[in-house]
């Protein structure tokens, strides 16, 4: 696959479709793939890859790149389809200045996945079909694929692009994915123990904005977050509960909205699982408006913003009791 | 608590003197009813209206000032509205002094001066011309330099008609941007009325204002044959604690905050230009 | 050296808990973290803790002072009440060093009194590594992950824990703890740490080093054309600076509670947009100005003002937490071949 992408873009760089290529670069380790702007074959060759490390959403990536002259060249994994989508619906950025190659995706791992199953000293891997065998200083171990699936993988919504223009490889279909199954456990909580179950995780949160500022549909030019004059732009917290509210702030601001490809829980460094307050929104969602998917198609009315003759009474929302 | 460089203590303005429609210049001692602490020309104290925020400023006083210190204030953030707004009798913060301070009692002694301020950049200037001028028999030729956009814009006006003009061991120039009615005095910039003045090179010479005054007067400065040894100047960054532990005021390893704010060009010339 | 089977660990504990407070490195909900212990709170397993052990001296949040407002009238109070004793268990040779780095900072005059204070009720009782990590490079800044520094200094076997006193704190801890712990002859360390050192050879960073970064090199690497590159996919998020065991630079603000201010510190970051920006304007206008500066630091400007001492110990964090997977290795190796 690595080969065929690289072959394209050389193609489209050279027949001077695109001048950029925005793709994935090899690092230190086998895993810690940095998001970078190719612009010569020679570029390409050195250093681009695509692994099952290469997890980065590079959607919100195009809001800056397109700003620049020529048009750029960008790979996107089905559920980052759903993201420029999305993107294009809020107008962020201009499609004209985009070639999009939709490429396959067997799910992602990641160097915190892998050590999370006890490796360390981790020198390379070998992917064999569903089979995946990471190297380290003190162990070899082979893996079934599934296993070190990063969740939102494991739970993956839809294996099908729905924006390109054009493929590498088949496409795929939305898939059934058991993706609320831990909402609804949530939901099954008492309140009580549900407030301890986010108090305890959000708890965590050291406040460094990498969920928000990777988060595509988190593109305001200006965050209130930031913002000096809003009285509540805090780098720290000023009293404890003040975390909690910036993630549930950001969850209702990003609600019907978020397409669920679940960066915010990627990058955070204390793994927090800031996707499931996303997909609360959307579980809601979908079971009071009907079922929606930011960004499946472009310029899609969201349920939220949009008013239909059957929407849900707010009385009937009332009476779901906090659940 | 006195060493305490963080908990600052409170200033009373006893004064508020309306300067210039965007500039007000505040009197402030202490409880006691002195000043709060001694100070360099050109060093700055942290000045602050708890929950607005805390800010640097340029001492304007000369320590030479035995009773009181003030500052010179342009209105331009959040802090400076509320300092604009305040009355006589306010309370606020202030810690320091911060800063190494100009040269004044070294590399200045026995030189000629020759001052290059625009608009609020006269703030800085103002401790260090009045500390010359108290110890005049420190320097040789004093000469300022002055402009601003309009004649109402000139900080320290009546000053420097009733005493620095007045003054005859030091001579005064001054430049508006435009011209006015009531003003018959040089009208252009402050770059190149210091060209056609033609200043003697072998002054030491201390520029501040408006970074683009600064660099086109050092360019004119560098025509006429002056060295960037000779040439100083007083920067501002962004401050939080003021002793070089915050982190954010830093020009390549050197902090405004500790090692400037008064810079030499040469030494400016080695660091990396992030200002 | 004094030796305890690891199977009465938690009576040591004990009896350190007894007189101060003891923080161990535990996993918190799947995360290691350094935690109160109390009676039953196990040690992690995992190699270091998501978070430095910084906090304890220089916490996330920290009040500095009050102010009583009425009328025209200020008044300060000093929040501050006794700083409790406290020994840090646990604390591996990178982290232990960050405080000697820290200490550059906090304790040159003016000292910084919040820090200092709690620098002199802290205790650090380090533990050596036995199982390093690919992310491991503390080998780089004279580090030696199998001796590391401390006021005591651990060692973890199979089944016991050594331990040894190297200042006069670590030393009157264990006095406290001689009772319970046998004399031993220090074998089964240097056999530990003679393992250990086979390790670090093999690890990938072993040979990454900053040599290059010496003190005539700023402006050329200030104005280096790398930076757009290596800065292009930053987030600008504070990810980096808050794992790091070396990062110091601070906030202050003010709240406003209802009744008076408090002026508290909080770290900030110099990857955040509103880092330097005044009320005129910003001298670091992009990611790229702020990514750099945060390199430069700990490269070039630190050492220029330490002795040639680096801003940075080794620990690895940045590599494994930065979500687009930037940091001071890539960014010094990047660099360095243009020196």
């Amino acid at each position: 696959m690595q080969g065929m992408m690289i072959a394209r873009a050389k193609e489209l760089l050279q027949n001077g479709t695109v001048n950029r290529v925005l793709g994935w670069q090899t690092g230190e380790f086998v895993y810690d793939i940095t998001p970078a702007v190719f612009e010569t074959a020679e570029e390409l060759d050195e250093k681009f890859v695509y692994n099952a490390f290469c997890g980065n959403n590079l959607s919100k990536y195009l809001v800056k790149e397109t700003k620049k002259d020529g048009k750029i060249l960008v790979f996107l994994k089905p559920c980052d389809t759903y993201s420029f989508n999305q993107l294009l619906t809020e107008h962020r950025f201009d499609r004209e200045k985009v070639y999009a190659i939709g490429i396959p995706c067997d799910g992602k791992t990641s160097g915190e996945m892998v050590k999370s199953k006890g490796l360390s000293g981790i020198t390379g891997i070998d992917e064999d079909g569903d089979n995946i065998t990471v190297h380290t200083i003190y162990e070899d171990k082979t893996f079934n694929r599934d296993e070190i699936l990063e969740e939102r993988c494991r739970t993956c919504k839809s294996k099908k692009h729905v924006a390109y223009d054009e493929l590498i490889g088949e496409d795929g279909e939305v898939l059934d994915s058991h993706r609320f199954d831990m909402v609804a456990k949530l939901e099954a909580m008492t309140p009580d123990e549900r407030f301890a179950f986010w108090r305890s995780q959000l708890s965590k949160c050291i406040r460094c904005n990498a969920c928000r500022n990777v988060c595509p549909a988190c593109t305001c030019e200006k965050c209130v977050f930031d913002n000096p004059a809003s009285g509540i732009a805090q780098k720290a917290a000023a009293d404890s509960f003040e975390e909690n509210m910036f993630h549930i702030i950001r969850a209702f601001h990003v609600a019907g909205r978020c397409t669920d490809c679940g960066e915010c829980s990627r990058v955070c460094p204390q793994n927090i699982p800031l996707h499931l307050l996303n997909r609360k929104f959307i579980k809601d969602i979908d079971e009071l408006y009907g079922d929606y998917q930011a960004g499946a198609e472009v310029g899609s009315r969201a349920p939220l913003v949009n008013y239909t003759a059957e929407d849900v009474e707010p009385s009937i929302v009332y009476h779901r009791e906090g659940k | 608590m006195n060493n305490e460089t963080l908990i600052p203590k409170i200033g009373v303005v006893t004064d508020i003197r309306v300067d210039t429609p965007d500039i007000k210049t505040f009197r402030v001692v202490g409880l006691d009813g002195k000043k709060v602490f001694e100070h360099i020309p050109g060093q700055c104290a942290m000045l602050s209206i708890p929950g607005v925020g805390e800010a640097m400023f340029s001492i304007t006083s000369s320590p030479t000032l035995e009773e009181y210190m003030e500052f010179s204030i342009k209105k331009c953030g959040c802090l400076t509205s509320w300092l604009h707004a305040m009355d006589v009798g306010q309370q606020i913060t202030i810690r320091g002094p911060y800063g190494n301070g100009f040269p004044v009692d070294t590399d200045f002694k026995g030189k000629d001066l020759l001052f290059v301020a625009g608009g609020v950049g006269l703030a800085p200037l103002h401790s260090v011309i009045n500390y010359c001028r108290a110890k005049r028999e420190n320097y040789g030729h004093i000469r300022i330099v002055y402009g601003s956009r309009s004649k109402d814009d000139l900080l320290d006006y009546q000053e420097i008609l009733n005493e620095w003009m007045a003054d005859p061991n030091i001579e005064v120039n001054l430049t508006i941007d435009r011209e006015q009615e009531g003003w018959d005095g040089h009208v252009g910039f402050v770059p190149n009325f210091v060209k056609e003045l033609n200043p003697d090179v072998g002054m030491t010479v201390v520029l501040c204002g408006p970074p683009v005054m600064i660099k086109f007067t050092l360019a004119g400065l560098k025509e006429l044959g002056f060295k960037e040894t000779q040439v100083y100047t007083t920067m501002e960054l962004r401050m939080k604690c003021g002793v070089g532990k915050c982190g954010r005021c830093n020009i390549g390893n050197k902090y405004v905050c500790k090692d400037g704010p008064v810079f030499r060009f040469d030494q400016l010339d080695e660091l990396p230009n992030e200002y | 050296m004094l030796k305890i089977s690891l199977s009465k660990i938690q009576d040591l504990f004990a009896a350190i808990a007894a007189d101060e407070a003891l923080y161990i490195p535990a996993d918190n909900a799947g995360q290691p973290q350094f935690m109160r212990w109390q009676e039953g709170l196990a040690m992690t397993d995992a190699l270091n803790t998501v978070r430095s052990a910084k906090d304890f001296f220089f916490p996330q949040t920290e009040n500095l002072v009050s102010f009583k407002i009425q009328g025209k009238s200020i008044e300060i109070v000093d929040p501050r009440t006794e700083t409790e004793d406290f020994v840090v268990f646990g604390v591996r040779a990178c982290d232990v060093r960050s405080f000697s780095i820290l200490d550059r900072v906090f304790l040159v005059d003016p000292k910084d009194t919040y820090y200092e204070n709690r620098r002199k009720h802290g205790t650090l009782v380090s533990m050596a590594c036995s199982r390093p990590a690919e992310t491991c490079f503390c080998h780089t800044f004279g580090i030696d992950a199998a001796e590391p520094e401390g006021d005591a200094v651990c060692w973890k076997t199979e089944d016991s824990l050594y331990i040894r006193a190297n200042t006069e704190k670590g030393e009157k801890l264990l006095e406290k703890l001689r009772p319970m712990m046998e004399e031993c002859g220090d074998e089964a360390v240097k056999a530990q740490q003679e393992k250990t050192h086979e390790i670090l050879g093999k690890l990938p960073l072993n040979n990454f080093t900053t040599e290059k970064f010496d003190g005539d090199v700023l402006l050329k690497v200030f104005n280096s054309d790398k930076w757009k590159s290596l800065s292009e996919a930053c987030l600008g998020c504070g990810t980096c600076t808050f794992v790091c065991p070396t990062c110091q630079c601070y906030d202050i603000r003010d709240f406003d509670t209802g009744h008076g201010v408090q002026r508290f510190r909080c770290w900030d970051s110099c990857m955040y947009s509103d880092f330097t920006l005044m009320a005129s304007g910003n001298p670091r206008t992009s990611q790229l100005e702020r990514f750099r500066q945060r390199f430069m630091h700990k490269l070039v400007y630190f050492p220029a003002n330490n002795d040639g001492i680096y801003g940075c110990v080794g620990c690895g964090r940045c590599l494994s937490k930065c979500p687009i997977s930037m940091n001071i290795v890539k960014v010094a190796k990047c660099l360095e071949g243009e020196l």
